[in-house]
């Protein structure tokens, strides 16, 4: 049983092979981490998921349905959630209105406002809810940013690089948030911060030149000599 | 106060102002006043795409025109009255404006602008090509026998006045209404950042439709009231210029607020008509000003207040 599965994925840009034949499976209420070095083409990967980029071969399928040439919108509407690398929040509306715009898709009317407090509240924003989001601090619009991929209650929710910028102390609530998360949802995490991928990924997958390099429990990835030589630099 | 009164009490009160006017205005002004708020209304649905949804058109002559004709063409060749015939308007709108958005919203930024203005051209070439039922450039005259509506010559100043007001009340009420709702806060935030709303499972190209449909709806009425109230229906109206005004309305006004396309109307129509009294060379006066404008209140007339005093502002 896999919520999410990719079969033989490419994309090239002309010419340039960004992802290369991936074979992925995500069963569902899983967390896993996505890592790799810079260029492996995570984003291009998780791009091609949730329908920002178009594959070059290969299929996505999501809960059994082959989503290979859905609209990204629709893919959306099933249940995936995505947030962006580069925060992207509606920074001329309020934080709250940030969120409701997420919440409307599938909530209408009264019980829209609950849904947006509870999920500001879980990311420790509801006192910012009425500031214009282009005036919070840089690790707030990220958390900004996860709250409305949360309020979406996505069965995938897919975080691209989700700790960036953020103090440490962020990072801290960030990994207990992703442990609570664990039940409710399966998650995909392109992280490179290595703490939160050991702390919160139930497995690991190692992009490598557009190819899956490795796959395995945080601890077989550690101990893996393949991935230490492209990526964790002790070879 | 709360926002919301605030909201009420601003834009109620314009309306009343509009409404009290017509008692004190001399014949000039009040006949001024009455083609301003048509006007405005044109620029309201402009403001609706270009202010709102972000989408700059150059064609909007087109949905005027679409009105105007739709109107003056059944009256003048079906003897349609005029109930039915600025309903036939409203319809010419609707479908020229569905059915440009499916073809320019294929396109988006410099290439919208382009395909919005050829597309524009095309139906102003249309308009003279089929000149034996259009007059084309020479137009045609509504007779005062055609302008009664259900029993109401809006050939007469004080009933043109009140069907002008009527129809900007409705359409600045419409904008207002439509801005709140969530179609409207989508839209806004199409216009922040389309690829992020469409991360969030909204389909934005029918959002965008959407948006141009209302536009035009809007825009063709405004064109519909013009040829009755005015009772002329001319090729003028489908040309480019038609399709700059109300941007630079917009524009002067404040885009993306309710208020800026009818200060904006109002602000270019007296700039040119004091200017014009004062030398020949009206339009330099008039461009000075703009430059001016454009430097010191980039966000138009009504954007400036807001960003100054009004932030509650819609």
């Amino acid at each position: 049983m896999t919520l999410l599965s990719t079969r033989g994925l490419s994309k090239s840009f002309e010419g340039l092979r960004a992802v290369e034949g991936v074979y992925f499976d995500l069963p569902p209420g899983q967390v896993r981490a996505l890592i790799g070095p810079n260029g492996a083409g995570k984003t291009t990967l998780v791009g091609m998921i949730c329908g920002r980029i178009t594959p070059t071969s290969g299929t996505v399928q999501f809960d059994g349905r082959d989503i290979t040439s859905m609209a990204a919108h629709r893919r959306i509407n099933l249940g995936i959630a995505y947030t962006f690398q580069i925060t992207s929040v509606f920074s001329g509306l309020a934080a709250g209105e940030n969120v409701a715009l997420a919440a409307r898709r599938r909530l209408k009317g009264a019980d829209v406002r609950p849904a947006v407090e509870n999920a500001l509240n879980r990311m420790g924003l509801l006192k910012l809810i009425d500031q214009e989001a282009g005036d919070l601090s840089y690790g707030h619009q990220r958390l900004l940013e996860i709250a409305m991929g949360l309020v979406q209650k996505p069965r995938l929710l897919i975080l691209d690089e989700p700790t960036q910028g953020l103090a440490d102390s962020e990072i801290a609530d960030f990994k207990t948030l992703i442990r609570e998360l664990a039940g409710e949802t399966t998650i995909l995490l392109i992280e490179h911060n290595m703490s939160v991928v050991m702390e919160t990924a139930d497995q690991v997958t190692v992009l490598n030149f557009g190819e899956v390099l490795a796959e395995g429990t945080p601890d077989e990835i550690r101990a893996n000599r393949d991935v230490q030589a492209a990526y964790l630099g002790t070879g | 106060m709360s926002n919301r009164t605030k909201v009420i009490a601003l834009h109620g009160g314009l309306l009343a102002l509009l409404f009290a006017l017509q008692f004190f205005l001399p014949a000039y002004h009040h006949g001024n006043l009455a083609r301003i708020m048509v006007l405005a209304s044109y620029a309201v649905g402009y403001n609706f795409l270009f202010g709102y949804t972000g989408l700059l058109s150059l064609g909007h002559a087109l949905f005027f025109a679409a009105g105007m004709y739709g109107m003056g063409l059944t009256i003048q060749h079906l003897e349609w009255t005029p109930a039915p015939a600025l309903l036939a308007g409203l319809v010419a709108g609707v479908v020229v404006s569905a059915a440009l958005g499916m073809l320019a919203l294929r396109t988006v930024g410099v290439a919208f602008m382009i395909v919005t203005l050829m597309f524009a051209q095309a139906g102003y070439l249309t308009i003279l090509y089929f000149g034996e039922y259009t007059r084309g450039d020479e137009g045609f005259v509504i007779q005062q026998a055609q302008r009664v509506l259900w029993g109401i010559d809006l050939s007469d100043a004080t009933n043109r006045y009140f069907a002008a007001l009527v129809l900007f009340s409705v359409s600045m009420l419409v904008c207002l209404w439509l801005v709140r709702q969530p179609f409207g806060k989508t839209l806004v935030a199409i216009r922040e950042n389309d690829e992020r709303v469409k991360m969030l499972g909204y389909d934005t190209f029918a959002h965008k439709l959407g948006a141009v449909v209302v536009s035009g709806a809007i825009a063709a009425m405004a064109g519909a009231f013009y040829g009755l109230l005015f009772g002329y229906v001319g090729a003028t109206f489908a040309s480019v210029q038609y399709s700059i005004f109300p941007l630079l309305w917009v524009l002067l006004g404040g885009a993306g607020t309710v208020l800026g396309p009818f200060v904006g109307t109002l602000f270019m129509f007296y700039l040119i008509d004091l200017s014009s009294g004062i030398t020949t060379a009206y339009m330099l006066i008039a461009g000075v000003v703009l430059v001016l404008l454009t430097l010191f209140a980039p966000q138009g007339l009504v954007g400036e207040l807001r960003r100054r005093l009004w932030r509650w502002m819609p």
